[in-house]
């Protein structure tokens, strides 16, 4: 396969990942917003520091609205991480290695970017959100279906998983990151409203209410959090598991190519930070710290399969 | 005379189509009712279909096929506009038939065309016998930009230059059919011929078992065996071949990742090629990878920085260097654009008599070469009669249709003409046969051409039957160029 494929399928599938990340953010934002009083700034800027794009929609406006900030996330165009130009680019991509996708996944792509075009030519009103957000995670779903069902188990497969949980761990790691705060034990007045609010946002935003409870139990507290979206095995949301499906989907290409890279031994130190730690000594050493360095690790990962697959020559 | 040439991407290939709009409606030929209302035997099973459907229907057939083609991404990029803009090219429902006993005489004409084609290149890049014998001239080729130095005395692998062609051709009667245009440096449309069948296909089967129509779909399979049995002597075991792409904003980029998906092979651009070892190697996942066989659509000029032009960002440099050594196939051959250049046109009987020792079973259009005085007096006399076009040009940009000019416009053209004539031919308005399109107000004639597909390779040619059929989407126009507002329709051959 071309080294420039390769680099296409997994920004393809990193983009995608990005698109239905940003609208689960929003959705979250929203939820917030209805269920508690107040304008909500503060909550607004959180989501668009989770979803990594509140430096520029700072840049723009002084003051943090919903509705600028909704429409900052869904399709300002000075935003490049907008879901719309996330899709777009990841529809460009697509184009570029058509040859790699079959035309199922192709049509999943290039359907899914028409009618997001549709849906995002104007301003969307508040009572159109919801069905918005949900065409994103469907056509996104749409996507994913396409390529699980039609798309032969090789190596094209496997750059496409790569690029998505790369995606999913740094997503699910910028939350923690952003929302940390909330679950340090040292809050003053544990288990009041507003931690519960701040907490179910968290499960929330990586649709993991329902998870969270069949997996840990009926109380939400910072350190099931933190156990639940760092180390469970069976979350497909948590860094433990996106990071362990990222180093399948390596070490498959390295038996494939019978060829073991710098990428796969950083690949396997990534992962042994889930094996070796319980929650509680995250929390010793600091949850900041470590999710700091589990954001950086993923940065340089993705760098260095760049390099070892040759993306870009 | 130096002829201007700005190509800088391959743009969706085109014909002008002459002729005029102002005839009589008893003269023109339509395909569908003949001359007489009566309806021509090819369609009479699919009258007979048409008069049993309901215009409803149809009319939703037609939006579905559209929202097919959006699906699909069939879309190409009008040259010079936005990179964003993707249009599609407008489909016809209606097919354009041919019956086997009348394709059979073309597929020999056509067939003797491309070997014609073929010999000539190789004379004229060798020995040039046919300008010594006096049957072209000395100065057609001299002074002709798409003759290339760096292809005298080079063989190409298995003798091959002209691996896929196109054919433009254009009918006036139920016998008449003459070649408008030989394409015969990157032709595009083969992708549209494809999709149009299985659109057809998808949307009236039924069409499809009442009618015996053979099959265009194996095209891109003969069109990998043909290319890999063009690999050069340096190619050990199975050929490795590619198609070569400008990137994705060249107008065909939609075909040219058509073609590499349904042949499986790489898409590869310029930056993903390199030469290691003296071997064009493409950059793979695991390292760098040798290709035998490149079909390239990118243009001669842009091929190699190092051998033509140095702004080229679009080639590699040193493939000709590669390619003089055997050490790779490029399809088609560097330098065909000789061949199908205006000027040379109208040597075309004469070429094929000299090669073939043959009659030419196509015909030409009637050609007045503006560079001899007597031709250009008349032509000059004649203006408002003619179509003149630019001998270099292509994409039906810079081309005179004399009936349909104002005399504004013939009086500017009258001046270019004087100015260089060498730069110009002319053609009588031929009266252009017509299929009916589907309308909001029913069927109604249209203008078309058709473009059929030949493969050559060592091992012979082949044509695909049917082709690629543009209609002329305005009624009396006779410009079917994609660019310009033309569209398509699928071609059935008729298993007689």
């Amino acid at each position: 396969m071309l080294g420039k494929t390769a680099g296409g399928l997994f920004w393809m599938a990193r983009l995608l990942e990005r698109a239905e990340n940003t609208s689960r953010m929003i959705e979250t934002g929203q939820r917030i917003a209805l269920t508690r009083a107040g304008s909500g700034a503060d909550d607004w800027l959180s989501v668009l520091q989770a979803a990594a794009v509140a430096y520029g929609y700072q840049q723009k406006h002084a003051e943090v609205l919903p509705e600028l900030a909704i429409d900052w996330m869904l399709r300002d165009p000075d935003n490049p991480s907008s879901v719309m130009a996330v899709i777009t680019q990841a529809r460009h991509n697509a184009r570029l290695v058509r040859t790699a996708l079959t035309h199922e996944a192709w049509e999943a792509v290039n359907s899914f970017w028409m009618l997001l075009k549709e849906a995002l030519a104007r301003k969307v009103a508040t009572r159109d959100l919801p069905k918005v957000l949900s065409l994103i995670r469907e056509r996104n779903a749409l996507v994913r279906g396409a390529i699980l069902g039609t798309m032969l188990r090789n190596e094209i497969y496997d750059f496409i998983r790569i690029g998505t949980f790369i995606e999913r761990a740094d997503n699910t790691a910028r939350i923690l990151d952003v929302k940390y705060y909330v679950l340090l034990p040292s809050a003053a007045a544990v288990g009041s409203r507003l931690d519960n609010v701040q907490w179910d946002t968290i499960l929330r935003s990586v649709s993991g209410e329902g998870g969270y409870r069949l997996t840990i139990g009926p109380d939400v507290t910072p350190m099931g959090i933190a156990q639940f979206l760092i180390l469970d095995k069976r979350m497909p949301r948590s860094l433990n598991f996106c990071c362990a499906k990222l180093r399948d989907n390596l070490n498959y290409l390295a038996t494939d190519y019978d060829l073991r890279l710098p990428c796969h031994q950083q690949a396997d130190t990534l992962c042994r930070r889930f094996m070796t730690h319980d929650v509680a000594a995250i929390f010793d050493y600091g949850l900041h710290e470590y999710v700091q360095e589990v954001l950086g690790h993923l940065g340089k990962l993705s760098h260095q399969i760049e390099i070892d697959y040759r993306f870009y020559g | 005379m130096k002829p201007h040439r700005d190509r800088l991407v391959a743009t969706i290939s085109i014909a002008q189509a002459p002729g005029q709009g102002k005839h009589d409606p008893m003269d023109m030929f339509d395909e569908m009712q003949g001359q007489n209302g009566q309806i021509r035997s090819p369609y009479a099973k699919f009258d007979a279909w048409l008069s049993e459907e309901d215009a409803a229907r149809l009319r939703a057939k037609s939006r579905e096929a559209e929202d097919l083609f959006r699906l699909t991404g069939i879309t190409f990029n009008v040259y010079g506009r936005s990179e964003a803009e993707e249009r599609l090219i407008p489909f016809d429902i209606i097919p354009r038939i041919i019956s086997g006993r009348e394709w059979q005489r073309l597929e020999r004409g056509i067939e003797q065309r491309v070997r014609a084609i073929n010999a000539f290149l190789h004379d004229i890049y060798h020995r040039q016998e046919i300008l010594r014998a006096g049957r072209v001239p000395q100065e057609m080729i001299a002074n002709n930009v798409a003759f290339l130095p760096q292809m005298i005395g080079m063989m190409p692998p298995g003798g091959v230059y002209t691996h896929i062609t196109g054919i433009d051709l254009v009918r006036t009667g139920p016998d008449d059919f003459f070649v408008l245009e030989d394409n015969a440096r990157t032709p595009s449309g083969v992708s549209y011929m494809l999709e149009n069948r299985e659109t057809m296909l998808r949307m009236f089967p039924e069409l499809f078992s009442r009618n015996q129509v053979r099959p265009v779909s194996d095209y891109p399979r003969n069109l990998r065996r043909s290319l890999a049995a063009s690999a050069p002597a340096a190619c050990e075991g199975t050929p490795t071949v590619a198609v070569l792409t400008p990137g994705i904003y060249n107008s065909a980029y939609y075909e040219h990742a058509f073609l590499a998906d349904k042949m499986g092979i790489e898409l590869v651009e310029g930056h993903d090629l390199r030469i290691v070892d003296g071997r064009v190697a493409m950059r793979t996942t695991r390292g760098y990878q040798p290709i035998d066989v490149l079909y390239r659509r990118v243009d001669d000029d842009f091929l190699d920085p190092l051998n033509f032009n140095p702004e080229s960002a679009l080639g590699v440099p040193g493939i000709m260097d590669v390619y003089r050594a055997g050490g790779i196939t490029i399809a088609n051959a560097p330098g065909t654009g000789i061949s199908d250049d205006k000027a040379i046109y109208s040597y075309m009987p004469e070429i094929v008599e000299f090669y073939t020792g043959e009659r030419p079973i196509l015909q030409n259009v009637p050609t007045w070469r503006c560079n001899e005085k007597e031709s250009l007096d008349y032509v000059l006399a004649h203006l408002s009669e003619l179509v003149v076009k630019e001998v270099h040009g292509s994409g039906g940009y810079g081309m005179l249709i004399g009936p349909a000019a104002s005399k504004k416009e013939l009086k500017e053209f009258e001046r270019k003409l004087r100015a260089r004539p060498g730069n110009y031919i002319a053609q009588p308005t031929l009266s252009l046969s017509t299929v009916p399109v589907f309308t909001k107000s029913g069927l109604a004639p249209r203008h078309v051409d058709l473009r059929p597909f030949v493969l050559m390779s060592p091992e012979g040619i082949n044509v695909t039957p049917g082709g690629l059929t543009r209609v002329a989407m305005k009624k009396g126009s006779l410009v079917v160029n994609s660019s310009q507002g033309g569209g398509t329709k699928d071609t059935w051959v008729l298993e007689d």
